[in-house]
């Protein structure tokens, strides 16, 4: 069994990191009766014997005593880090694995990425290593971040970047939340683009997810329930947005549901990591088979069903529903429409009490209404874990490799070209010493490349199928 | 004489757990339908073959599980141990944390030299437990990292280390429509490395196997166990103890010899095929009655017609007609030409049976005596519940199409250069793959003209 380990980076980062390890506890709490510390359990979290304090030892296997979070809390700003250290969730943590600074980053990603970058470098490092050093078998950093803001985005790509050099080996699995197009802070474009380059270089597999969509999606919810169209009720933990059950006490602040929706995305992605299953699908497996060439790894992502109805039964038919659901534009984490452009690869991650059967009878269902690009026809990738999430009977998780991101990125890059080609805020960043010009030209000559890779196979689309000459064989 | 049994991945330790489960409820079981004496020879020859006794009792199969990552293999030791009539060794068992990430490369260039001096060190005590050791059979997946990649590496160190024993790789291959999107290159690179190491390759399809369910089991909800339950029926009736044609009154001593000799006499034609008639849910079998000479005759044109079950054969398929003599390049296109069949049938009245019919040379290639490419192996005793049933293991065009459309999509891929990168980060280099596609070519070629 492999460990991961949680950046949370800047406040959007550590709003949603916090979501997640509320989840997971309410997630291991439901499956594992016994309070013994398992092997599930221990992929996220660090059982701690606290009776000689902080700096008790690690115990393996036995009764969980204190269990601590594998994660590292990162912000330039104490609000956000002091309040969850204030919440429930305070045993969680401990103080070896924050770093804060007073001040923030002004939206800046040079502040993040150059100066704070460098003057945290050692002690981010360190922290790093006494975090991978209690895990048996280190297999992925999951980082959290948005892009918009600075800290997030320049000390958490600066993060990205570190851990590359000095963890090669493990995967890097990023969540990054894009600025919509009405975002408050007007440098957003700069930022994001900046980190963009890094995601490029840097990351195995980006999860790009957007605020317009996480927010269709909760009032979607709203409206279900409040419509009183549906004839049973909604059973309310079952809420992919709620945190009903869970440790969190306090009144539920505005983007907690939307953060939820994040937190379940992470939990689903590993489940089958954690739990068992007839086919299991590990992480190291998406990144595997959903990225055929290296800069093409934005996986987008849809998590379906929203919300289960109290019956019990499930006839096959609502089980089918949650197929189709999982590739309707609406049920995407981005504002992205996948049916009707090119996919690169799928997975689809099933969770609960479904059966190969099932799996199959809907992709053949699903098949012929997608475009797949002519060298992956069948491109699949499936997972059955057996334990279902919270107040569920079953789930899916699909990510597609899909060439519906261009369209996130192209208007990426027309809001940084409007404020670049009128030089408006330039001189914010480029006072920063080590930002130059070229790191914005730089930057925006990565996202136009990764643009055109997009466009060289939309281009594919729907052109003649030909398949290359086989090789001939003297008889 | 004993088998060996390699568990390898996480498709290789479920069948070898349902393979010996079906094996040890079959001796168990009282549907022998023959004498008190047979039955007792034929669980002590099965017993011999895949299990051996421990002292406390309980038979303990003669296996070696192993896999890059825990779960699997752990929750098959403790589903043998809980079942209570059969386990695992507590010390044959080898895992990792990490699994290969379903790469192939992984699997083969990191995992297999890493860790080829612990896994041959269980291989060499469970072979030291035999008495006589009648050779490995090695069971895994070719769509996936460990059991393709780990376990094509593993093979070729059996056939090293044990250069005069029979290794027989049973294959799974994975359903058409995906479960893993770089299975095909998976495929390709196992298939092309088995071949060089393995006596043969017997090979299961995930897509007939589920058919089967589905038409002829009558399962709504078709689950891995159920195509694994499957599976290990179809194996089980081949590799029970039989009494082979020259083998006098007792059961064979050399199973795996006597299955492969026959079968491979060519090293160029080694994939088998495996077919079983009937095939019904248990609750079932207590109404149905079946004739030797119905059964006979439905496996005879599952073999023409290259059917997968009883139920739509085509009755159209002939064979060429006897006596003309056609080159092999006019036969009609859908008819399955065979190299060598071996028929094993179990039950009641099987000295009564006749098999002329698969001795008809218009079955077969022309340059092997019919004589030899057909043989016969008939035992009383029943198996599985089954008043009569009846295998077949045949080395003809049977998996012919299927291999082709594998190579096919794997060279589609193959050319837009899509996912190599992911390979030849573990040292699998383009060449490499090249070398793989002529192998297979190379055989496709074999079957296709024969």
């Amino acid at each position: 069994m492999t460990q991961s380990v949680v950046v949370q980076v800047g406040q959007c980062g550590n709003q949603v990191g916090c979501r997640f390890w509320d989840l997971a506890l309410r997630e291991h709490a439901a499956v594992n009766k016994k309070g013994i510390y398992d092997e599930a359990l221990s992929s996220f979290f660090r059982n701690v014997d606290t009776r000689s304090g902080d700096n008790g030892p690690d115990i393996y296997k036995g009764k969980i005593r204190s269990l601590k979070a594998r994660a590292l809390l990162i912000d330039m700003e104490e609000g956000v880090v002091n309040e969850i250290l204030q919440g429930p969730l305070r045993d969680v943590f401990d103080s070896k694995q924050l770093i804060t600074d007073v001040s923030g980053s002004g939206n800046n990603w040079a502040v993040g990425h150059k100066i704070y970058g460098s003057q945290y470098r050692e002690n981010i490092v360190e922290k790093l290593r006494k975090t991978a050093e209690h895990c048996d078998c280190l297999q992925c950093f999951f980082i959290i971040h948005s892009m918009g803001g600075g800290t997030g985005s320049g000390l958490g790509t600066f993060v990205l970047n570190l851990l590359e050099e000095e963890f090669p080996e493990v995967y890097r699995f990023v969540t990054s939340v894009y600025p919509s197009g009405e975002d408050d802070v007007i440098t957003s474009p700069y930022n994001s683009v900046l980190a963009m380059k890094e995601l490029n270089e840097h990351a195995d597999c980006v999860l790009p997810v957007e605020n317009e969509s996480l927010f269709e999606i909760v009032n979607k919810i709203h409206q279900m329930i409040n419509s009183g169209k549906l004839g049973s009720t909604v059973k309310q933990n079952s809420l992919v947005t709620s945190s009903a059950g869970s440790a969190k006490t306090l009144q539920e602040k505005p983007f907690d549901a939307m953060n939820n929706i994040v937190a379940n995305l992470l939990l689903n992605l590993t489940s089958s990591a954690r739990f068992e299953g007839s086919l299991n699908m590990d992480l190291n497996e998406i990144s595997m088979n959903l990225v055929p060439f290296p800069r093409l790894h934005y996986l987008v992502s849809s998590l379906t069903p929203l919300y289960t109805l109290a019956d019990v039964n499930v006839p096959s038919r609502r089980l089918d529903q949650m197929f189709s659901d999982a590739f309707s534009r609406d049920h995407q984490l981005i504002q992205a429409d996948p049916k009707h452009s090119l996919y690169l690869a799928c997975a689809l991650l099933v969770r609960g009490n479904v059966q190969v059967s099932d799996l199959r009878r809907n992709i053949e269902r699903l098949k012929p209404s997608l475009h797949f690009v002519s060298w992956n026809q069948e491109g699949w990738k499936t997972g059955l874990c057996s334990v279902p999430p919270v107040g569920h009977s079953h789930s899916l998780l699909a990510l597609a490799n899909n060439t519906c991101v261009k369209p996130t990125f192209m208007e990426l890059k027309d809001r940084f070209m409007k404020l670049y080609k009128k030089k408006a805020h330039l001189h914010h960043y480029l006072q920063i010493d080590g930002m130059e010009q070229s790191c914005f030209s730089e930057a925006i000559s990565s996202l136009s490349d990764l643009i055109e890779e997009y466009n060289e196979l939309d281009a594919t689309k729907d052109g003649p199928r030909i398949d290359p000459s086989r090789l001939k064989i003297a008889v | 004489m004993s088998i060996v049994t390699v568990q390898l991945g996480q498709c290789g330790n479920q069948i070898g757990h349902e393979v010996f489960s079906t094996l040890c409820s079959d001796i168990r079981g009282t549907h022998g339908l023959c004498s008190k004496k047979e039955n007792e020879s034929y669980q002590d020859s099965c017993k011999e073959r895949f299990f051996c006794e421990e002292e406390s009792g309980a038979p303990v199969a003669r296996a070696v599980l192993v896999d890059m990552e825990p779960k699997v293999i752990s929750q098959t030791l403790s589903m043998a141990a809980s079942s209570g009539h059969w386990k695992y060794s507590s010390h044959s068992h080898f895992c990792q944390q990490q699994g290969s990430g379903n790469n192939w490369a992984n699997g083969y260039s990191v995992h297999g030299p890493r860790h080829k001096e612990a896994i041959l060190n269980l291989v060499q005590k469970e072979a030291e437990k035999c008495e006589r050791l009648g050779g490995f059979f090695t069971t895994m997946s070719v769509a996936g990292g460990t059991g393709s990649g780990l376990g094509a590496f593993v093979s070729q160190c059996l056939r090293d280390a044990f250069p005069t024993s029979f290794i027989l790789n049973h294959v799974v291959w994975p359903y058409g429509t995906g479960e893993v999107i770089v299975q095909n290159y998976n495929s390709v690179l196992t298939l092309s490395h088995l071949y060089h190491s393995s006596d043969a390759l017997l090979v299961h399809e995930n897509d007939v196997i589920h058919k089967i369910c589905a038409r002829l089991m009558n399962i709504k909800q078709i689950s891995f166990r159920d195509v694994n339950q499957v599976i290990a029926h179809q194996l089980g009736s081949v590799f029970q103890p039989t009494h082979t044609a020259g083998g006098g009154s007792g059961y064979s001593r050399n199973p795996l010899g006597d299955l492969l000799e026959p079968l491979v006499p060519h090293p160029e034609l080694r994939m088998l095929g495996l077919r079983n008639i009937p095939q019904m849910p248990q609750s079932s079998l207590a109404y149905s009655t079946f004739s030797w000479p119905g059964l006979i005759k439905h496996l005879r044109q599952i073999l023409i017609a290259n059917a997968h079950m009883e139920e739509g054969i085509d009755w159209q398929v002939r064979p060429p007609q006897a006596g003309s003599s056609i080159p092999s390049t006019n036969k009609p296109l859908h008819f399955n030409t065979s190299i060598a069949n071996l028929v094993i049938l179990r039950g009641k009245d099987v000295h009564s049976v006749d098999l002329g019919s698969f001795q008809d040379p218009s079955l077969y290639t022309s340059w092997l005596n019919p004589r030899d490419a057909f043989n016969a192996w008939k035992t009383p005793r029943a198996f599985n519940k089954y008043e009569k049933s009846a295998a077949l293991v045949s080395n003809s065009q049977f998996l012919l199409k299927p291999l082709d459309s594998i190579v096919g999509k794997a060279w589609n891929m193959f050319a837009s250069k899509a996912y190599l990168h992911q390979y030849t980060k573990f040292g699998i280099q383009e060449e490499d793959f090249l070398d793989c596609f002529t192998t297979l070519e190379q055989v496709i070629s074999s079957y296709t003209n024969l």
